[in-house]
């Protein structure tokens, strides 16, 4: 009775562990604020600027920027790792704990997508794309607790989408070097130009499609914030003393922004980036010449058995 | 001089961001031929509305693509490039 009772019991107590990884979760973000903190320079008013550059490392062709956008995406890789160790460790075979089943349900949901839109052959990619999907997702709401979002830097959503350009062509190399270079003259040889164009505008509209939501989002939103603070200037403005210097319509509007362009549309960009490259990826595969291509490997195998059985 | 040159710069750059905006009419009549057709599809097939719905908000979310290319062109010429071409101009005049 007691034994069947201990598992139960532990599992409800926080402990030691627990504490840990929830501070491994939040610590990353308070140093990214303490820092965006020390390095912001002084100024008045709302300024509409890239990321801070923290650090620059003299390298000979070029020097090495560490921003704000490096540093940001670090602590939110960083906290995922709190988020999925607190998620699954302890783990046991009957679900007692609501974390687990949170954990499963997740894992579940990933792979059934995956499943749903790669197709049973890239079922192991489930694990890649949630990737994608939670540190997409987290970047772009990173920025509600006033940190600069890195997906709003075109650098970050480009190295993503180089990323996937490389696997998207190891899938289309696997029906041979010179299928694919006759299928870029399909279906007339004037198309070639256009084809070789549209193998690099994948990756680049990712890039951009991400980068110019997030951005136009923080864009807007600053202008608005600005606009709000003037508005309530002049309206306001003849208060006594510093309850007149108090931008009071900046309060409580710009949040109403801040659900569709930070909340929805960064959830939303993180699903589509998810979503083309499962698309894009399950679509590069030639699969009927990897198949020809495998049976004359195969074929080519059995006959170097049968030789060296001969010989 | 160089106030000339820079008013005329920064004066063609708005002109500019103004007409990289233009890009913004395409996505807009795109996306409203989109909704048009899946509430036709809805009211014809009202079991299959979320099926519908996800669909749509997936196509309008890549349809604004093209529309976002030229506001990340508008942001880029108002927020981005003043600073730069001032610099190549003061450059310029000095060399």
């Amino acid at each position: 009775m007691t034994e069947q009772q201990t598992p139960d019991v532990h599992s409800r107590h926080f402990r030691a562990v627990d504490y840990g990884l929830i501070a491994l979760m939040i610590v990353p973000f308070l140093i990214c604020i303490v820092l965006k903190v020390l390095f912001t320079p002084a100024s008045e008013g709302v300024h509409i600027s890239g990321a801070l550059v923290f650090l620059e490392i003299p390298f000979p062709v070029q020097p090495l920027i560490i921003s704000e956008s490096q540093v940001n995406s670090w602590g939110v890789i960083l906290s995922i790792l709190g988020l999925c160790l607190y998620l699954t460790h302890g783990l046991t075979a009957k679900a007692v704990c609501r974390r687990q089943l949170l954990a499963e349900w997740i894992v579940e949901k990933c792979q059934k997508l995956v499943k749903d839109n790669m197709g049973e052959y890239f079922s192991t990619w489930a694990a890649f794309i949630c990737a994608i999907l939670g540190l997409s997702a987290f970047s772009s709401l990173s920025c509600l607790v006033g940190l600069f979002a890195p997906t709003g830097d075109v650098n970050v959503t480009a190295g993503w989408a180089v990323l996937v350009f490389f696997l998207i062509m190891h899938y289309k190399f696997r029906g041979g070097l010179w299928n694919y270079f006759i299928g870029l003259f399909k279906p007339i040889p004037v198309f070639a130009p256009m084809n070789l164009i549209g193998e690099f505008s994948t990756p680049l509209s990712m890039a951009f499609r991400h980068y110019g939501n997030v951005l136009s989002g923080a864009v807007i939103s600053a202008l608005m914030a600005s606009a709000l603070g003037g508005l309530s200037k002049t309206l306001l403005g003849w208060l006594p003393g510093i309850l007149g210097d108090i931008p009071y319509l900046r309060v409580g509007i710009p949040a109403v922004l801040s659900i569709y362009f930070d909340v929805f549309s960064g959830c939303m960009q993180a699903f589509i980036f998810a979503m083309l490259t499962m698309l894009n990826v399950a679509g590069a595969v030639p699969w009927d010449e990897w198949r020809a291509r495998q049976e004359k490997r195969k074929l080519r195998s059995g006959a170097n058995v049968t030789t060296g059985k001969t010989a | 001089m160089l106030e000339l040159a820079m008013g005329i710069m920064l004066g063609l750059m708005g002109l500019g961001a103004g007409c990289a905006m233009i890009a913004g009419i395409g996505p807009g009549i795109g996306e409203g031929n989109a909704v048009a057709k899946a509430c036709e599809a809805i009211g014809r097939q009202p079991e299959c509305k979320s099926d519908v719905t996800s669909t749509l908000i997936m196509g309008c979310a890549i349809a604004e693509t093209t529309g976002l290319y030229g506001l990340i062109v508008a942001i880029l010429l108002i927020f981005v490039a003043p600073g730069i071409f001032t610099n190549i101009l003061k450059e310029a005049i000095k060399g």
